[in-house]
Parts: structure tokens; sequence; C-alpha cells
């Protein structure tokens, strides 16, 4: 029971907002100890854990790309061109990108977009300027929330793609861990019950997104209407 | 032939960078621990592998004994150095492509051309090279000397900060977690509170088992063997003759929709929150509950409705 102590440590740590690395290695030590294991064993089972997900942090490298395209105006560009677009909104945009993104994910090109790949340097300053197009000039919070909006589009969208791709990284793990009990399956078996909760997703969060297109807009009349009275 | 073990030693080099650049800020004065933080990170991308497991936690606890006491310096976010005129549009867009078109065609071409590289890896070794190709073609097309470059992203990745190897860590203690037990202990506290005769407590207590226990561990991968072997072979595949196959896909995706509602999930829902900036750490993961609940409810609703049908 007390293996789950680790549990707790995290959870209390994340709702503390206590540093989460500090927060990381007491969960390491706290449930390594109550499993038996000694202060020696952890620190080693740490360390090549860390050392083997290292591929996890290379996806930084590509920084210094983003920084120089940004430094000659990408952000600017991107918004430049939404502003063009007639009948661009925030939902539309961060609709067409949803699919987009649960296509090319089903197809097995996890890669070719996220948050640092696409979401900052294009999705996210898109997705502004037509908000600002809809709403007027963003206060603080609301521009937060449409930057959220980006970063969530994009996870929901690799999130219900990716396992219809037959050699993703789950649906061999699932394949292995059947094996384990003699249960033989396919991949294709596997990747294929993955597509309606795929099309659910689409569903649902397109349905918010659409609301949000209406929130927006509502937004943009008041603050229309609250210029012509004043 | 091309292996992981490049792209580790080109990534080792743009932190090696990072860190020579903290330690050219003379003015700031955590910059010992700006320079030492990625300095380590530098030589876990290039030495990880000689410097053993016990090496590598104590290169760990040294990391988080620097962001822990505060060492690690962040620049102020404040107004990048835009050049002005702008880029024009199209060339900009065109350099911003290569990097996801690199990833689609490298990918491909190196699976089908294993001598060249490391298959598994391919996507991974593509995206590197995409990378590198984007910096050789931006800088030559933008006319901007490399140091603009490496300036803009030490200040991105500085802007980041420790999260940039959070995603690491909880990975890291993910295994500890599998070595301990942990999961064992939760799948007999699941098997101890369901009646064993419904099926419908069943199928409930397998997919919310999912969502709950890939929020805790951040990662749905971990949860489906330990919620596999407390409910979903025992119950729902032997005594309730379930399809194998849906119970494993959509138990999957059940998982997945708990991966959109935690911190855990560093990758995905805390490291866009500091690129993006966001005041809210959990921003992101707020935004996201309204679409993972439903999904979640849907997700048990198909094991339930397709995985039985006589």
């Amino acid at each position: 029971m007390w293996v789950l102590s680790g549990i707790v440590i995290i959870i209390l740590g994340f709702a503390l907002r206590l540093n989460p690395m500090v927060v990381i290695l007491a969960a390491a030590a706290a449930t390594g100890l109550a499993g038996g294991l000694d202060l020696h064993a952890i620190i080693a089972a740490f360390g090549k854990a860390f050392n083997e997900a290292r591929y996890v942090s290379i996806i930084w490298m590509i920084l210094p790309v983003i920084g120089l395209l940004e430094a000659h105006g990408l952000q600017e560009r991107a918004r430049e061109i939404i502003t063009r677009l007639k009948g661009a909104t925030t939902g539309r945009i961060l609709l067409g990108y949803l699919v987009l993104r649960q296509l090319s994910a089903a197809i097995g090109l996890t890669s070719i977009a996220g948050h640092a790949q696409t979401v900052r340097p294009l999705l996210a300053p898109m997705a502004e300027a037509s908000a600002e197009a809809q709403a007027g000039a963003l206060n603080p919070a609301l521009r937060d929330e449409i930057r959220e909006w980006s970063a969530a589009t994009d996870n929901v969208g690799l999130f219900f793609g990716e396992d219809i791709f037959l050699a993703i990284g789950s649906i061999l793990l699932m394949k292995g861990v059947m094996e384990q009990y003699g249960i033989m399956l396919e991949p294709f078996e596997l990747s294929v019950w993955a597509i309606p909760s795929a099309v659910a997703a689409l569903l649902v969060h397109g349905w918010r997104l659409r609301r949000l297109d209406r929130r927006l807009a509502a937004l943009g009349r008041a603050a229309a209407s609250g210029n012509s009275a004043a | 032939m091309i292996t992981l073990q490049w792209v580790y030693a080109l990534a080792g080099l743009f932190f090696a960078a990072v860190s020579l650049a903290g330690l050219r800020q003379r003015d700031n004065p955590r910059r010992w621990g700006t320079a030492a933080f990625w300095g380590l990170l530098a030589l876990s991308m290039w030495a990880g592998d000689r410097i053993g497991d016990f090496g590598n936690g104590l290169l760990v606890i040294a990391l988080t004994l620097i962001a822990g006491t505060g060492q690690l310096g962040r620049p102020a976010d404040g107004p990048r150095a835009l050049t002005r005129p702008l880029a024009p549009a199209l060339r900009i867009f065109a350099i911003a492509l290569i990097v996801p078109a690199t990833a689609l065609v490298g990918g491909f071409a190196l699976k089908a051309a294993p001598a060249l590289a490391e298959g598994k890896q391919a996507t991974l070794i593509a995206l590197a090279l995409g990378t590198l190709l984007a910096l050789a073609v931006g800088l030559q097309w933008l006319g901007a000397r490399p140091r603009i470059a490496l300036d803009e992203g030490s200040r991105l990745l500085g802007a980041v900060g420790w999260a940039a190897i959070l995603p690491q860590m909880l990975a890291s203690l993910g295994a500890v977690f599998a070595l301990a037990g942990v999961g064992q202990v939760v799948g007999g506290l699941i098997r101890g509170v369901i009646p064993s005769t419904s099926l419908l407590a069943a199928v409930l207590a397998y997919g919310l088992g999912m969502a709950l226990f890939t929020m805790v561990m951040g990662n749905a991968f971990a949860a489906f063997p330990v919620m596999m072997a407390a409910v979903g072979l025992p119950l729902l595949i032997t005594d309730f003759h379930g399809d194998p196959a849906i119970i494993c896909a959509i138990g999957m995706l059940a998982g997945f929709s708990g991966t959109l509602m935690t911190p855990m999930a560093a990758n995905f829902n805390l490291v866009p929150a500091v690129l993006l900036g966001l005041r809210d750490r959990n921003g992101v993961v707020w935004r996201q509950v309204p679409t993972a609940l439903p999904l979640l409810a849907i997700n048990c609703a198909l094991i339930y409705l397709l995985a039985f049908r006589p």
C-alpha cells in the first residue's frame, strides 16, 4: 500500500505548485523505498530510464529555426494571411487543423506537427488573428484562452488519430501485452477499432469549436454596439 | 549508417551552445546555474550511454538541485529582435514547412533505405535532418547570420526552462513506479471494489480505470498492462467473452482521454503552456477537460455496445 505514497506526493506537489522536478524525485524516492528498493537502486533505475527517454527532448533542437523565422516575422506573416482570408474564423481554422492533424496522424505522420513545430509558430498566431477580427482586441485572458484552444486542438487531433495507424507505439504495445496472455491480435483489427472514437473526437471537439466561434462573434457584436453607443 | 546517436550528438551541440550563451550573460546573477543546467543536459546527450545508470541518476539529481534552488535563470520574454522589414511571406512559410516536409518524406525514404539509417528511428532522424536543412536554407534565404538563430533559439529554450526536461523526468518516474509494483497494487485495489457479476460495472471500471491511472502516470502506455491484467482480461475477456481487439483498442483511447486531463503528460499539456507563454500552467489541461470527459463516456459506451455482441 505504501508504494502509492509517490502518487500522493505527485498530486500534492502539483496542487501546491512546488517545483515539479523536486516533486518527481521525491515521489520516485518514496515509491522506490516503499517498494523495497535501496537508494542506490532507485537512483540507478531513474537514471537508466532518463537516459533511455532522451529522444523525447531532441524536439528542442527545432528552436533555433523557429527563433530565426520569428525574428523575420513568421508570426506577423501568419496573422496577415488570416486577416486577408474571407470567412476565416478561429473555430474554422482550428477545426480545419483538427481534421488535418487527425488524418496525418492516422497515416503515421505524428511528427510533422506539434506544439513546437506548428502550434507556436503558425496555428496560435493564426487563431489569435482571426479571434481579433471576430471579437476585437483581445484582453490577456482571452488571448491565453485562444492559445490554449490551439494547443488543445493539436493534442485532441493527435491522440484520436494516431491509433488508426498500424505501426504506432500503442498498437504494438497492445499486441505485445496480449501475446503474453496467448491472445494473438493483428495490428489491423486494433487500428480499425480506433475509428469510432476518432469520429467522436472530431464531433465533440468540433462542436465546442463552433460554440467558441459563436461566443467570439457575440463579443464582437457587444464591442461594436458599445462603440456606437459611446 | 545514421543512428539515433548522431541525433543526440546534434542535440547535445545545441544544449552546449545554450550553456555557453548563458555563461556569456555577465549581468545575469544566475548565469552559473543556467550554464551548468544546459551543460549537464549536453553531457547527457553526448555521454549518457557511457556514464552508467547511477551516473545518469546523479546527473538528474544535479539538474533537479539547480532547478529546485532557483539557480536556473530565465530570460525576460521581452520584445524580441524583430527584423525590419519582414521577410517575404512565401519565403518564410516555405522555410517553416521544410521541417514537416522533411519529416514526412525523410521518414518514408529512410525506412525504405535501411542501409542509410536506423529504420526504427527513421522519424526522429528525419526530424533532425529537417531541422538542419531548414536552418541552412533559412540562413541563406533570409540572409541572416547564424548568431541570430542561436541567440533566438537560446532565448526560446531559456523561456521554456526546466520544463524542457519534465517529459523525460516523468517517463523516468514511471519506470520507478513500475519497478516498485505500483501497477499491481492499483490493479488489486480495483479488483477489490468492483462486483464481478455486472458487465456494466466491469466496463466502467476498465474504462474509468484506464483514464484515472493514465492521469496518475501521465501515460496510457503505463496504464494499459495494469488495467488489462486487473479487469480487462479476467472479467471482460474471460468471464464476459468480449472481443479482445475492441476492448484493447477502445480501452487505450479511454486512457488517451485521461492524457488530456493531466499535467503529468508534460510534453502535451505543460510544454505548450510554456511555449505559448500562458500565465496558467494548467490552462491547456482545463481547456481539454470538456472534450475529454464526453469522449471518455463515449469510449466506455462503445466498449459496452460493440465488444459484447453475440
